[in-house]
């Protein structure tokens, strides 16, 4: 409590953490509500894993990060042992969303776009976008439940456990891989890929370490699949050495680089949501079929940006 | 030997090329480059908690799904397709470039409208469909096939280089903390800012690039019939 009161600390940051404390117990109400699912067939390990994290993300800040890291642990451990499952969670009949629409029609957008609008203009006044995005959540709740009186508080958290609990342990990939940049940053990994790539590039050449930087986005990528994986080992071993440390700008640099990371996983079948689950999905022959309609596009992307990082740098 | 300290760097490749289990990936690639880095197990716990806890902001769709699933039980993938069907002598590529520019302006906006398995399957292809059929009669195997991969290829491109243009997304929170760990600091609405031209470029191309396709396979499987026409 002390922290709310406390009037050193900015309005914005006491909502940032109301915001979290939201999450959380979305989380937790994640938990619970797999917990007492009788169809899913891990109702522990879920439970263990959307609380884990539901008591780190909304209550982390009092807890001492030794504990938070333990409770970290304990929610990758679930997923790894396969224990999260999705449950019976029931999504709306094609009857439900038909009728809804004839009678809320296009007004649906709306609620649509005021997260996107209200995060904005957060941002632009330069109070939190993430406070913004909890403004804008509440405004579609709002104009949610005007629309239908089927809207009520139970409909909503019911809805995000059932999307929560579909989309998985996946979704937690990019706060972890940013862990993981952290480890690799205290343990000083990314001055031995410097020493390496160093014996490559030219020193102080900042338009051939862009290039560099953007193809190795690209290519990695495409390895692993991810440029969420990628981002964070590229810019610590060759975009902050060998591009950043020359003075270019870190906001083009950094942001576009992950946009070119984007182009890889256009190219590869190692990003299988995107290129092979469609594939199946809408029974295309050609199991190639997404990728090969994709390269020319990519292409034209990695070409573009790099020349507007080069430019703009 | 330096170099060992990559070690983690070489399990994260070799982990997701070999479709490795990605948070086992990442649990073993921390505790690898901790052991070789020499940070001892209490110090690897801390700072798994502090930069979880500092990375919080990366779970900010939790928030949206609070209404994600209700717009859908409320029709918004509805909406969507009869703002698409509302464009008069649309042909196949018209309606899949409509799409990626309602898929993108969505997208911008951090609002899915249901995906492959939602929306392209079963609105987008067969109004695509629709739209040949009703000028060719019949549409042909082979450009049917090369309809559902557009169609999945421009879901892919307008969500990519669009969904960067909102203000908080995930792709720009992570961006923004590798870059404060490297001690750069940005703001979010500037990485938003720098993505517009590259989100434009990225819809312009997918759009254009898969008219003009649909255009000539149309031209290729149909040309009798089109030039009666």
């Amino acid at each position: 409590m002390a922290f709310f009161l406390n009037s050193d600390i900015p309005l914005m940051t006491k909502l940032l953490e109301v915001v979290y404390m939201v999450i959380g117990i979305i989380c937790l109400y994640t938990a619970i509500k797999n917990l007492t699912d009788k169809e899913n067939p891990s109702p522990y390990g879920t439970a263990i894993f959307w609380g884990s994290i539901g008591i780190v993300i909304g209550f982390g800040r009092w807890i001492p990060n030794t504990v938070n890291g333990v409770l970290v642990l304990i929610m990758c451990a679930s997923a790894i042992l396969k224990r999260v499952k999705s449950g019976s969670g029931v999504g709306p009949t094609k009857e439900e969303t038909q009728s809804k629409f004839d009678k809320i029609g296009i007004k649906i957008f709306i609620p649509a776009l005021s997260i996107g609008i209200f995060s904005l203009v957060f941002a632009l006044i330069g109070w939190s976008a993430l406070v913004g995005t909890g403004f804008g959540v509440i405004t579609a709740m709002i104009f949610l439940a005007i629309f239908s009186k089927d809207n009520k508080p139970k409909v909503f958290f019911d809805d995000a456990a059932r999307f929560l609990s579909i989309v998985g342990p996946t979704s937690m990939l990019p706060p972890l891989l940013a862990v993981l940049g952290s480890v690799f940053t205290m343990a000083g990994v990314g001055d031995v890929i410097a020493q390496i790539v160093g014996q490559f590039i030219p020193e102080g050449n900042v338009n051939i370490g862009i290039i560099v930087y953007a193809l190795g986005m690209v290519v990695f990528t495409m390895i692993m699949g991810n440029a969420f994986a990628a981002i964070t080992v590229m810019t610590v071993g060759i975009g902050a050495p060998f591009v950043l440390a020359y003075g270019a700008n870190p906001v083009v640099i950094g942001m576009v680089a992950l946009t070119c990371g984007y182009c890889g996983t256009l190219l590869t079948p190692m990003a299988a949501n995107f290129n092979i689950v469609p594939v199946a999905i809408l029974d295309i022959k050609d199991k190639m079929g997404v990728i090969k309609s994709q390269i020319l596009p990519a292409i034209f992307m990695i070409v573009f940006q790099i020349m507007y990082m080069i430019m703009f740098k | 030997m330096e170099y060992i300290k990559l070690i983690g760097i070489l399990i994260v490749v070799l982990g997701f090329a070999f479709k490795l289990d990605s948070i086992l990936i990442i649990v073993l690639a921390a505790f690898a480059t901790a052991f070789v880095g020499g940070i001892d197990i209490m110090t690897l716990l801390e700072s798994f908690g502090q930069s979880f806890v500092a990375n919080r902001s990366m779970t900010i769709f939790i928030l949206v799904m609070l209404v994600t699933g209700t717009m859908e039980r409320n029709g918004l993938r509805e909406a969507s397709s009869s703002l698409i069907s509302k464009i008069k002598g649309a042909t196949s590529g018209i309606i899949i470039g409509a799409y990626g520019i309602i898929r993108g302006a969505f997208g911008a906006f951090n609002v899915g409208i249901g995906g492959v398995p939602g929306f392209i399957r079963p609105v987008l292809v067969p109004m695509a469909t629709g739209a040949v059929e009703s000028k060719q009669g019949k549409v042909n195997e082979k450009h049917l096939e090369q309809i559902k991969s557009m169609a999945a290829g421009i879901e892919n491109i307008s969500w990519f280089f669009c969904q960067v243009l909102f203000v908080g997304g995930s792709g720009a929170l992570l961006v923004q903390s590798t870059l404060e760990n490297l001690g750069y600091k940005v703001e979010l609405i500037q990485l938003a800012a720098v993505e517009i031209p590259v989100a434009i470029a990225g819809v312009a191309i997918g759009v254009i690039y898969y008219y003009i396709k649909d255009k000539m396979l149309c031209k290729k499987y149909y040309s009798n019939k089109t030039n009666e026409d």
